[in-house]
């Protein structure tokens, strides 16, 4: 791996963390595109001074709050319907364990 | 202490570091306007943002980090001027979004202290534990396993409520504890427990244990003397006091045992058995867990300014060890009567019962005798027993009232910690009134000395001494429900003897 580069080995990986099945095409496609993203990276922090904080989000903002009362939500009805399984009230899901990593 | 830890201390040093979890007590949750109440129905205090719904947008709650700066400041912590949330990258069914938002490399508060008391064959001792870190979180989902005896291992599949998920959480960090040598159970139990009380006392969290409102990892590694140090393991979830110092205790003898026969400490998870007290393998940290954290892109940073800081840090309350230097001597006792009463996990119940109208001295004697001895025998805490100080307050007004004697007192303490119903319920079907009726009591005395004519006699020359005996009798034949006393003075009346 280069400086500020990915190789396959790493774009492989970050499909596994992501949980995506990436074909050997995909791979390849994913490594070019994450090399050009990587590289504008680059650029930039060769230009990056130590007195100018990253840029966190494009508006300058701080602070934003909202007030601590509670407001009733959603009723099951009206998200049941989405989830793939639901069971006695719950959101059903597949056996957790026993499953590959 | 055994002396298979003794011999782990005489061999090893231990290093601990606790992370605890603590539910936050706000009306709402961390980034969204649902009910953050325990319970609930599963799945009724949910709306998109905490189901991790499309196009949802969280906003984090004000009181969630004024609580979190008030604690920083209790815990003597740095606050940061700027911070940022960020996304925890994980799939587990407990996170609906795939992520949870936590604070990573920018915690809202840093390098703070907490002192903490551990009584030692020499008395009392201060121990500092050094914070590394204090942030905001918000809690996980609540999965319920079927099949498989509701067990993960096993399980065919798993239900997941909601409910829990986004409640504002506060994990706080020690930095690595050293030099606690034998100690390091005890002040790994003193730390929690201090902390729970400086929760309490902010009024940020109830922290009821119970409820899994306080959660604590337990980090352990041995290393022998003037060796680097060991590699650690991470027990999880270890929910109350007791289990805090065991599990630091059981963990260092199970490592101690496979350093001796040459083997190495895997990095790795445990699981802490509530019931037996042993830990369990879990999941294997040698693969170092990537959660590709970044910075949160919806949420804005959070940079309190120093007026608001300071406003906060006016709101501290008396901290903990303060307020017991204070109550220790309103009450007149000693510091090792009072580190003991810390210890049973009395002081806070004291403090209730002497809030509810019982005497001080009465307070203490229940809660550090009897309930103290019987939460001993069922090794639970204090107040996991079914007596509350409000009952207390109750039996302790029918006390002075001349109700209940002290004995019967004890009977219905007996049926509350069995579960047998609240005070009136147990004096009524225990059938405990005082038996005031002089005419019935004039009875029994006489009933008494007339199986005893030696012993009446006795008395009637001077013998004052031997009422005992007679009023020893009275009681049983009243079954204990009269008073003591009062039979005394009857007896003597009935007899024209003067005290």
């Amino acid at each position: 791996m280069t400086q500020g580069g990915i190789d396959a080995e790493q774009v492989k990986h970050l499909g596994k963390l992501a949980r995506l099945e990436l074909s050997p095409e995909e791979v390849a496609d994913y490594t070019l595109q994450l090399e050009q993203i990587l590289g504008a990276i680059t650029l930039i922090s060769a230009v990056a001074a130590d007195h100018i904080p990253p840029t966190s989000h494009p508006i300058p903002m701080e602070n934003v709050y909202r007030e601590d009362i509670a407001v009733r939500g959603l009723e099951i009805n009206d998200f049941a319907s989405g989830a793939p399984s639901f069971e006695d009230d719950r959101f059903r899901v597949p056996r957790i364990l026993g499953e590959p990593g | 202490m055994t002396t298979e830890y003794q011999a782990v201390i005489a061999e090893f040093e231990p290093i601990i570091g606790l992370e605890t979890h603590i539910e936050l007590g706000t009306n709402s949750k961390m980034f969204c306007s649902c009910s953050a109440q325990f319970g609930g129905d599963p799945n009724t205090h949910v709306c998109p943002v905490c189901l991790g719904l499309p196009g949802s947008m969280p906003v984090v709650n004000r009181v969630a980090v004024e609580s979190t700066i008030r604690m920083g400041l209790a815990l003597n912590c740095s606050i940061a001027q700027w911070c940022r949330f960020a996304r925890k990258n994980y799939f587990y069914p407990d996170m609906p979004k795939n992520y949870q938002i936590s604070q990573y490399d920018e915690p809202l508060c840093s390098d703070g202290y907490l002192d903490v008391t551990v009584p030692t064959e020499n008395g009392p001792q201060v121990f500092r534990v050094e914070i590394e870190r204090v942030h905001m979180e918000e809690d996980t989902g609540k999965l319920l396993h079927a099949g498989g005896a509701g067990r993960i291992h096993g399980a065919t599949h798993s239900l997941v409520d909601y409910n829990r998920a986004g409640i504002p959480l506060i994990e706080v960090v020690t930095k690595p504890i050293l030099g606690t040598g034998e100690l390091a159970p005890e002040i790994a139990k003193a730390y929690v427990s201090e902390l729970r009380d400086l929760m309490r006392a902010l009024g940020v969290s109830d922290v009821r244990m119970e409820e899994g409102s306080l959660r604590c990892d337990v980090n352990v590694s041995l290393n022998r003397q003037g060796e680097g140090w060991g590699t650690r393991t991470e027990t999880k979830n270890v929910n109350s006091l007791r289990s805090v110092e065991r599990a630091v205790r059981t963990e260092m003898v199970r490592q101690a045992e496979q350093l001796r026969l040459g083997e190495r400490i895997i990095l790795e998870t445990r699981h802490f058995n509530e019931e037996t007290g042993d830990t369990t393998s879990g999941r294997s940290k040698e693969e170092a867990e990537d959660y590709r954290y970044f910075p949160e892109p919806d949420l804005v940073p959070v940079a309190p300014s120093e007026s608001w800081i300071e406003q906060l840090r006016g709101t501290l309350p008396e901290i903990p060890s303060v307020r017991r230097a204070r109550l220790q001597n309103d009450w007149g006792i000693s510091e090792f009567d009072m580190q003991s009463l810390v210890n049973a996990g009395a002081l806070e119940l004291i403090i209730a019962s002497i809030d509810a109208g019982v005497q001080p001295s009465a307070a203490r004697k229940w809660w550090t005798g009897e309930l103290t001895r019987v939460a001993n025998e069922r090794d639970c805490e204090l107040e996991e027993l079914t007596v509350t100080p409000a009952d207390i307050a109750q039996i302790e007004g029918l006390i002075s009232e001349g109700v209940l004697t002290d004995k019967m007192a004890r009977s219905v303490f007996e049926g509350l910690l069995d579960g047998e119903g609240n005070v009136t319920e147990v004096i009524d079907s225990r059938g405990l009134v005082v038996v005031k009726d002089e005419d019935l009591l004039v009875e029994a005395i006489n009933q008494a000395l007339s199986e005893s004519p030696d012993i009446a006699e006795k008395i009637k020359s001077g013998k004052v001494a031997a009422a005992g005996a007679i009023v020893g009798a009275v009681m049983k034949s009243t079954k204990g429900q009269a008073d003591a006393a009062k039979v005394r003075t009857l007896l003597l009346e009935q007899l024209g003897v003067k005290e």
